[in-house]
């Protein structure tokens, strides 16, 4: 008898009773459903930290401010811009680590092109923004060296401003674009980054201090919101830091035994160990899940043992006829593999659908890979060939001149 | 060139089984052949181990003590799945209680022991049709056993031993479950079938059956007690009007 047979009379073995055959399937269906809506919500929340670590770059430390005394009293840290342009200056050029570093100071607004508007992030900073951040362009040319030191009337979109702004197919380079009442010509267009990254408007430093972010009370001529600083190799990371602590501490002429007034961060480490955390948690869910997989595993088991006992004179009839033991092994052992194959394809049904559900309505993002699916197949295939044996073999084992004697 | 082997031969044959720490002898010191073309009636009252001979040539089962030859071959030298092999292409079984598995229709019960000589679906129910044709019930082909009368279950189960041209059909009471017409029909069947050549053992406590075959082996508590063979009919006889 061959695999093809074995599948056959299992086939038909299984339609003869639907209800059972389902009710059989049922642990399987769970646990393979769950296992791909855990594994698709997991790696959705992996790609998307992916995404912004990818979106941040490589070796990348930011420099925000910190808490600062004010007459005794802490003050919530960022409350007070505590870098400045100069500090930028220093770090580039004292520290022999860091290739490239910029300031930024940035808040928010309208931007305006004839009919079109759109809000959003309005960034001052310098060239050195996107060299810390690898950041191509599409199109245009970034801001020259007397647009930023003339406060240059000039605008570097991100994509998504661009695509809010400018019809498909009309070229933004050259077109004049408003913000807050002040007319700027677009002169770059910015690579896509990923949603979150693209819904920007860059302007050199000056400009935007000049014209439009820099008339707030806290902001002093020269300082700026946050640094950016790209480290030339990995290895550098922690020395870089370290460096970049006691200079700044230094400027900022901060005694020994005080809190520094900034902080220094490496992003994208925060967010690996975050991405860690979520895989644990995944991995959680997964086995979880895989418990149920256990159950409709023992379940299977269960009424296959009682078919056997209900079909032992038919497994007389069919060694009598010459079936071997082998045959009578791989019959049920087909049997159960079927029910499984057949539950872990309907599982990999429901939670597809599932998963797709929950990106639909909480909005997460999910990804189903191919992998996942495979390997929830594959679980599946495991779970028949394990607790379908036992039965098989037992089934394999009855004396066939005993099994014809029972009714 | 040798001499022609009997197609069974049984020599010293004994069956003892173990029950709850007792020895029971089923079958003792059984010796005889069986030749190709034969039909024998093997007789006895219950208990007297028809059923576990008729176990032993089927190759079912073997035997504790002495040796059982098909074709020459000893069967204990045989492995477990070579018998099983040879129960599917030499060995026909029909039973008291017909044996025909409930799920399946007619043709699929005819063409099972194919299954298991690993022949392909369409041949397997070709020749199942075929096999329903010789014992005249291919009208029923796609009837469930339960849609069938007992008669007509027997027969298919007939067709099924036939299906793989057997060496040997195997008959345990045939007509035991049957009326007396219908079993009538039985007997004429096989018959029939011997007259074509085909080497048929009944098992029957029906002296009536039994005087229809040619020979009679009567068992007594599991030993041979009588080997009767009728005197061949002459030629004469079946050719008068």
């Amino acid at each position: 008898m061959t695999m093809l047979q074995g599948f056959q009379i299992a086939l038909h073995a299984l339609r003869l009773n639907p209800l059972r055959s389902i009710l059989t399937m049922l642990g399987i269906v769970i646990g393979v459903a769950s296992i791909v809506t855990v594994f698709a919500i997991g790696s959705g929340a992996q790609l998307r930290l992916q995404e912004q670590i990818r979106s941040i770059g490589a070796n990348v430390l930011m420099i925000n401010p910190g808490a600062v005394y004010q007459g005794g009293v802490r003050l919530k840290d960022g409350s007070k811009l505590t870098m400045t342009e100069s500090d930028v200056q220093a770090i580039l050029e004292q520290i022999p680590e860091i290739q490239a570093a910029a300031g930024s100071i940035a808040g928010t607004a309208q931007v305006i092109h004839e009919s079109k508007n759109w809000n959003t992030t309005i960034n001052g900073t310098t060239t050195g923004h996107f060299m810390v951040r690898d950041w191509q362009l599409a199109t245009g040319r970034y801001f020259s060296g007397s647009e930023e030191a003339g406060a240059g009337k000039v605008v570097i979109l991100g994509s998504t401003v661009a695509h809010e702004l400018f019809a498909p197919g009309e070229d933004p380079i050259g077109a004049q674009i408003r913000i807050m009442k002040v007319p700027l010509e677009v002169v770059g267009i910015l690579d896509r980054k990923g949603p979150a990254q693209d819904d920007v408007a860059f302007v050199p430093l000056t400009t935007a201090k000049l014209r439009f972010l820099g008339s707030a009370s806290n902001i002093n001529r020269d300082s700026v919101a946050y640094i950016i600083a790209k480290v030339a190799a990995d290895g550098q990371m922690a020395g870089a830091r370290t460096e970049i602590e006691n200079l700044l501490r230094q400027r900022h002429r901060i005694p020994a035994g005080q809190e520094d007034d900034f902080k220094v961060q490496d992003p994208a480490a925060a967010m690996e160990a975050q991405q860690g955390a979520i895989r644990t948690v995944a991995l959680l869910l997964v086995a979880i899940a895989s418990v149920s997989l256990l159950v409709g595993g023992i379940s299977i088991m269960n009424v296959m043992i009682v078919s056997v006992t209900e079909r032992t004179r038919e497994i007389g009839i069919r060694r009598a006829l010459g079936g071997r033991m082998r045959d009578i092994r791989l019959q049920f052992l087909c049997e159960a593999l079927v029910l499984c194959l057949l539950g872990g394809a309907i599982g990999v049904g429901a939670g597809v659908t599932l998963s797709m559900t929950v990106a639909r309505m909480a909005g997460w993002i999910t990804s189903i890979d191919g992998q996942a699916i495979g390997l929830a197949l594959a679980f599946s295939i495991a779970t028949g060939l394990i607790f379908g044996f036992y039965p098989a073999h037992k089934a394999s084992k009855l004396s066939p001149i005993e099994a014809l004697k029972t009714e | 060139m040798t001499a022609p082997q009997p197609l069974i031969s049984l020599q010293s044959v004994s069956r003892t089984y173990r029950a709850d720490g007792v020895a029971v002898t089923a079958v003792r010191n059984v010796s005889f052949d069986i030749e190709r073309g034969e039909i024998v009636a093997v007789m006895g009252p219950s208990g007297s181990g028809k059923s576990t001979l008729m176990n032993m040539i089927g190759l079912l089962d073997l035997p504790s003590e002495g040796a059982l030859y098909l074709e020459g071959a000893d069967v204990a030298d045989l492995s477990e799945d070579h018998r099983s092999s040879l129960r599917a292409r030499s060995i026909g079984f029909v039973f008291q209680s017909y044996n025909l598995l409930a799920r399946h229709n007619a043709i699929e019960n005819v063409a099972l022991p194919l299954v298991y000589c690993g022949i392909s679906r369409k041949e397997r129910l070709a020749r199942a049709e075929q096999s329903l044709e010789s014992v005249g019930m291919v009208h029923r082909a796609h009837h469930f056993p339960r849609q069938l009368s007992g008669g007509e279950q027997q027969r298919v189960a007939i067709a099924r031993a036939l299906i793989a041209s057997p060496l040997i059909v195997l008959a345990d009471e045939p007509t035991g479950a049957l009326d007396s017409r219908t079993g009538a029909e039985i007997l004429a069947l096989f018959a029939a079938l011997n007259r074509t050549g085909q080497t048929i053992v009944m098992i029957t406590h029906d002296p009536g059956i039994a005087t229809q075959c040619r020979r009679t082996i009567r068992l007594h508590d599991g030993a041979l007690v009588a080997d009767e063979t009728l005197a061949p009919i002459p030629p004469e006889r079946s050719a008068a009007p």
